[in-house]
């Protein structure tokens, strides 16, 4: 890493002071930076190559001790094409009349979007490609949801990982907005309000997720009346797959709300309050204000919150785990539980193989979401 | 202004609920927990507090221990991650960083060397000292040929990027690199292996706040002769407590949940609380009530540091500063 730092924008005046202090100033960009670079880079080379290198072998035990086979990509085969196929992708049908139209109204709209790209402006060749690496990506995931869910197929682990990922961070996203809102007048009583909002994010996973199994519990959770009223007491919940998997999202966005609640406040708490003040004088109604000051300032704040949320959510494992044990069948299992139920099977090449899968599906929507939407947002700021 | 209220309590008892079924649960005995529902106590049942005793009196060193760990690593943790994390934070918005390709291709032929050496079988230490002077050597020679660069924006994405792998892939091999260190079961280690995956989740949220700071401010002192360091601790930082003390109760709040490296990394030890609760789920099935007591015990410090921080978190800390 050689990081050659220079002033930008603030100019630096080193006239007046020692030679040693007026050096170090100059080296202020490496000195900034260094340390978290290298920190980070210690701590994740070595997890990073030697999982790659596991998912690429077979545990087996052996006189004296554990052995480790080389196998080359045959943990990758087995999830994409061989025996896992159904768990990890699911078990997919041919196309309906109605997934068909679904399909081809979104199909539709990535050449739309490709399409207006080209008569743009700002078109590179590297922008298009990229555009359409991207396309192609998400038409695959794309087609393998909408063949899984919408059909009479069965969703893989990764279908469900990706269903938690978009339901969670949207509806995590909607009500930390709307939570920030109301907080921010000046109610008398907000303070403790503010504090309880951040509640659920203080207990730990596991916690959280032995609570909703209290809580969810049909026989003698506190919801026993509402289930009584249905005659639903000696059915468990955990039976239908949609049930169960709305349970494990109720519970996500119940712990995960506050995270973005709390970087959106502190966001539009240091917002600048004159545009405010102005916009009152010229008579302004507040859904007026929200759109055109506030929402534009806090835009930058809300496409990192919305980053570090997605790349977490897709590593749920907790809830699903203690509360529905991935059941029924493989309904709820997320791709991080996946990874984990095999690897306590002592298939640790498989498990690390998930893994490695999921990397390479979070750095993808990660890249697109960099790409397409922030640098957007950013460069609007 | 009602319906503001309305929507406010509404979530609040969304919030509130399920908090208060583990208090009362933490104060009913298991017949009472397994008999069906109970909602209010004294009416509905007769609290107890025998769970608490269970875990102040009968496991006494076995959450006392544990608690002391949690608190020691989360805080040092916290403090540290939050010191580097700023750092660069402030580096990336306010500074101009060029990482070359050639340096970058040499960082990639040194550690594919250093690889190389391991698994023909040589110790690491050797190759780690091989593959660093290799690194240098290139970084001199080839390192210097080609223009093409990467930037802040790239540094960042790839500072995030370290938090996409899932925990339960690298467990393992945090536990060798740990162990080759001789740290297992240890402060340090969980301290060091929390700053490193907290560290980007600072980086990204103090880059925004860090954006927010009023440039003029910066110029000026910077005219008055101020050092870099200078302005960063005694004008940007003040001025971003907000962002710090967000960053800071959720940088605190993962060290202090962390669950699945601490149950590789620790042992007996330096176990941490998250262990104490996961390990109420018994072969009996899971004690409700003791976990409620330990879920309970593990929120208080960090409501009470959110009540006391909350404050910070306040308009107006800006306004002003660059008028006149």
């Amino acid at each position: 890493m050689s990081g050659e730092a220079s002033a930008r924008q603030v100019p630096v005046a080193a006239s007046r002071r020692s030679p040693l202090v007026a050096r170090l100033d100059r080296s202020a960009g490496a000195v900034f930076i260094l340390p978290a670079v290298l920190v980070i880079l210690a701590f994740s080379i070595f997890p990073l190559l030697a999982s790659l290198y596991v998912s690429m072998t077979r545990l087996s035990f052996s006189e004296g001790g554990i052995h480790l086979t080389y196998v080359g990509f045959g943990n990758y085969a087995k999830l994409l094409v061989g025996i896992d196929r159904t768990h990890f992708l699911g078990v997919t049908v041919p196309l309906t009349p109605l997934t068909a139209v679904v399909l081809l109204v979104i199909y539709g709209g990535f050449a739309f979007l490709l399409v207006r790209y080209l008569r743009g402006p700002g078109r590179t060749v590297a922008g298009f490609v990229g555009r359409l690496v991207t396309a192609v990506i998400a038409g695959a995931l794309v087609w393998l949801v909408v063949d899984t869910v919408m059909t009479s197929g069965r969703p893989g682990t990764i279908v469900v990982t990706l269903i938690y990922v978009g339901v969670d961070v949207s509806a995590q996203y909607l009500l930390a907005l709307g939570l920030a809102l109301l907080v921010v007048q000046r109610l008398p009583g907000r303070r403790f309000f503010r504090v309880v909002f951040l509640l659920p994010m203080m207990i730990t996973p596991v916690g959280v997720a032995y609570l909703f199994r209290m809580l969810t519990d049909t026989s003698k959770g506190p919801l026993y009346p509402l289930w009584a009223h249905f005659g639903l007491t000696d059915v468990s919940w955990v039976t239908n797959p949609w049930g169960a998997r709305l349970a494990v999202m109720i519970g996500d966005v119940w712990q995960w709300t506050p995270f973005i609640f709390i970087v959106l406040l502190a966001s539009i708490e240091s917002l600048p309050i004159e545009l405010n003040e102005a916009a009152v004088v010229d008579g302004a109604n507040r859904w007026q204000m929200f759109w055109a000051i506030t929402f534009p300032q806090i835009l930058p704040a809300t496409s990192t919150v919305v980053l570090i949320r997605l790349i977490e959510a897709f590593k749920i494992v907790d809830l699903p785990n203690v509360l529905t044990n991935g059941g029924p069948g493989t309904a709820t299992e997320s791709l991080t539980l996946h990874a984990y139920t095999i690897w306590r099977a002592l298939d640790i090449g498989g498990s690390a193989a998930v893994a490695y899968m999921l990397l390479i599906v979070v750095t993808f929507v990660g890249i697109s979401y960099v790409n397409l939407f922030r640098r957007r947002v950013t460069a609007m700021a | 202004m009602v319906v503001s209220y309305a929507l406010l309590v509404a979530w609040a008892l969304v919030v509130l609920f399920p908090l208060y079924w583990l208090a009362t649960t933490s104060l009913k005995t298991p017949l009472d927990v397994n008999g069906g529902p109970f909602y209010i106590p004294f009416r509905d049942f007769q609290p107890t507090l025998e769970s608490w005793r269970y875990i102040f009196v009968d496991l006494a060193d076995d959450t006392f221990r544990p608690y002391l760990n949690t608190v020691v690593v989360g805080l040092t943790s916290t403090a540290i991650t939050l010191l580097l994390g700023s750092m660069a934070a402030y580096g990336l918005v306010r500074m101009k960083y060029r990482v070359h390709i050639g340096a970058i291709a040499s960082f990639v032929l040194a550690l594919a060397g250093a690889v190389a050496v391991v698994a023909a079988g040589g110790p690491w230490q050797l190759a780690l000292l091989g593959g660093f002077a290799f690194f240098l050597l290139l970084l001199q020679t080839v390192g210097r040929r080609f223009k093409r660069a990467l930037g802040n924006d790239d540094i960042a994405f790839w500072m995030i990027s370290q938090r996409m792998l899932p925990p339960v892939a690298v467990v393992i091999p945090i536990y060798i690199f740990f162990q080759q260190l001789a740290l297992l079961d240890t402060w340090a280690a969980l301290i060091i292996a929390y700053v490193a995956s907290h560290l980007p989740i600072v980086v990204w949220l103090m880059r925004d706040y860090f954006q927010s700071v009023p440039l003029e401010l910066e110029e000026s002192a910077a005219i008055d002769g101020a050092s870099r360091y200078r302005i960063f601790r005694s004008i940007v930082l003040p001025l971003a407590v907000p962002g710090l003390v967000a960053t800071f109760l959720f940088v605190l709040v993962f060290a202090w949940n962390e669950y699945l490296i601490a149950l590789f990394l620790t042992s007996a030890n330096a176990q941490t609380l998250p262990l104490t609760v996961a390990a109420q789920n018994a072969t009996r099935g899971p004690q409700w009530w003791y976990m409620s007591v330990l879920i309970l015990i593990m929120i208080g410090p960090v409501i009470a540091m959110a009540i006391a921080l909350e404050r910070f978190i306040a308009r107006g800390l800006l306004v002003g500063a660059v008028k006149g």
